[in-house]
């Protein structure tokens, strides 16, 4: 899966689980401010990320300053190169 | 002490004919049978039932997802029924979030729908990894009030009485008894439940649900009747909104009519069957709270569900107060039962009946069974000219409930 392929992954699963418009999303967007997501939509965007990319992400502390949608981009891809080292 | 007289303003239904009020009355009067067959119910092992009456597409994505994502169906079902409760009774924003506000929501349980959801998620991992947040807030008991009382910034308080099918019927007495004793102005009362193969299940195993007109399913339930078979399982929510008499007076609301009286007992002898004299003794208690006698009144709303020993138990509690000269009849036959709804959307139904001055007959009642004989159990429309109504209301696990409804007018 190509970079581009993970972003557009994980723009269409927060898409359907949030309800949001994904033409209006953008590695810019912040998710509190802009997309009005809160502390029980970050848990839930984790599982919903983990479902996306059958990956575990749990409680990871990097979470913490995932801010944009930029950061889920950036976040997701580090977990990817995590794995491909592992493997 | 004193007791403020406490009125209804608002009602709001969502039904198995759908959403509304209007519609619930309009369906009732035509005669119409929610109750249908229900294939998938073939595919569960051991249930005998097919039929249900389960409420059709009423906009539920409509609702804001904030509000959303933490209600199942039956707290969907509640929260459009309070808003038509809240918009009849044309009360502002200011006031259901002043405090002076409260909710009084009954359910049977939390959501069975997403109890399942999460325990195939669970058994399937034996974790929790993949719960969602947003899943707990449904299934909790007090799901419904609370799903409510945030999509509404209600700040006063907020009970969620679980009395099994006498769960909706309590909670406007709780709600009552709140504006009665002054301890809020203004309540958001009923109850909630949302359909799963569960419900019927329950019923089944205790040999209470009707599983014999599964391909007739409009010919079930048949409240009194002599080939009464057992329970039909539905679904839905029905709100009210009491207020103070004075409140209504002095925003010049339109009431509906009073909830004169209230009284909830115990029948402590069988959990699961139902003995008359203790809901005589229940109906004897709601007259005495209203300060009337039994030749007061003029319309009994049944529990009735269709079973053998709860309807006959009823009639004989009924007979032992009223004799046969006072007009009794079920709603069952039209909607099934609607578990924690069915206390409120049958009072709903019979404030309605009241005003109209029309009571409507049980549907499906054909043969009265002897043994539910020595009351006045009416085949057809009956005029109406009184003004005092009892609607009772019983659960598994004992409870009884009785309200006394008023026509102002």
């Amino acid at each position: 899966m190509t970079d581009q392929e993970i972003v557009q992954k994980a723009y269409t699963a927060l898409a359907q689980e949030f309800e949001l418009d994904i033409s209006q999303m953008n590695p810019e967007t912040r998710l509190r401010e802009d997309l009005g997501l809160d502390s029980l939509d970050y848990v839930d965007m984790v599982v919903v990320l983990e479902q996306a990319f059958g990956v575990k992400i749990g409680k990871d502390p990097e979470l913490t300053s995932v801010r944009t949608l930029g950061d889920v981009h950036e976040f997701i891809l580090n977990k990817k190169r995590a794995l491909e080292k592992i493997q | 002490m004193h007791l403020k007289r406490v009125v209804i303003t608002g009602m709001g239904a969502v039904s198995p004919y759908g959403k509304g009020s209007e519609l619930l009355f309009s369906m009732l009067f035509a005669g119409k049978s929610a109750v249908r067959h229900i294939e998938s119910l073939g595919n569960i092992p051991g249930l005998g039932p097919r039929v249900a009456a389960t409420v059709p597409d009423v906009g539920i994505n409509e609702i804001p997802r904030k509000i959303r994502r933490s209600m199942s169906a039956m707290s969907s079902y509640a929260y459009l029924a309070a808003l038509e409760a809240i918009e009849q009774a044309k009360l502002d924003n200011d006031i259901v979030q002043s405090g002076r506000l409260g909710i009084a929501l009954g359910t049977t349980m939390g959501s069975p729908v997403n109890l399942e959801h999460f325990f195939r998620q669970y058994i399937a991992s034996i974790g929790v990894e993949q719960v969602k947040s947003t899943l707990f807030f449904s299934i909790m008991s007090n799901s419904a009030a609370a799903n409510l009382a945030q999509s509404l910034g209600v700040t006063g308080r907020v009970l969620s009485p679980s009395a099994a099918c006498a769960s909706g019927c309590q909670a406007i007495g709780l709600g009552y008894e709140a504006i009665a004793f002054g301890k809020q102005d203004y309540m958001l009362c009923g109850g909630t439940d949302e359909y799963h193969p569960l419900v019927s299940g329950t019923f089944d195993i205790m040999l209470a649900a009707s599983t014999t007109f599964n391909d007739t399913p409009e010919q079930t339930p048949r409240p009194f009747d002599i080939r009464r078979d057992g329970v039909v399982c539905s679904e839905g929510a029905g709100l009210i909104l009491l207020e103070s008499f004075e409140a209504a007076q002095k925003r010049k609301a339109t009431i509906l009519a009073e909830i004169a009286g209230f009284a909830t007992t115990c029948d402590s002898g069988n959990i699961a069957s139902p003995c008359p004299e203790s809901i005589a003794t229940c109906i004897r208690a709601a007259l005495d709270n209203a300060g009337i006698s039994s030749s007061d009144v003029e319309y009994i709303n049944a529990h009735a569900t269709g079973t053998e020993l709860g309807d006959m138990a009823e009639s004989q509690a009924i007979a032992s107060i009223f004799g046969d000269n006072v007009p009794v009849s079920s709603l069952k036959g039209h909607i099934g039962h609607t578990m924690a709804a069915s206390g409120a959307l049958e009072s709903i139904a019979a404030v309605h009946m009241l005003n109209k001055k029309t009571i409507l007959p049980t549907l499906n009642l054909q043969e009265i069974d002897p043994r539910c004989s020595g009351i006045f159990l009416p085949k057809e429309t009956v005029a109406f000219n009184g003004s005092l109504i009892v609607k009772n209301s019983f659960g598994l696990g004992g409870t009884n409930c009785a309200l006394i409804l008023r026509r102002m007018q």
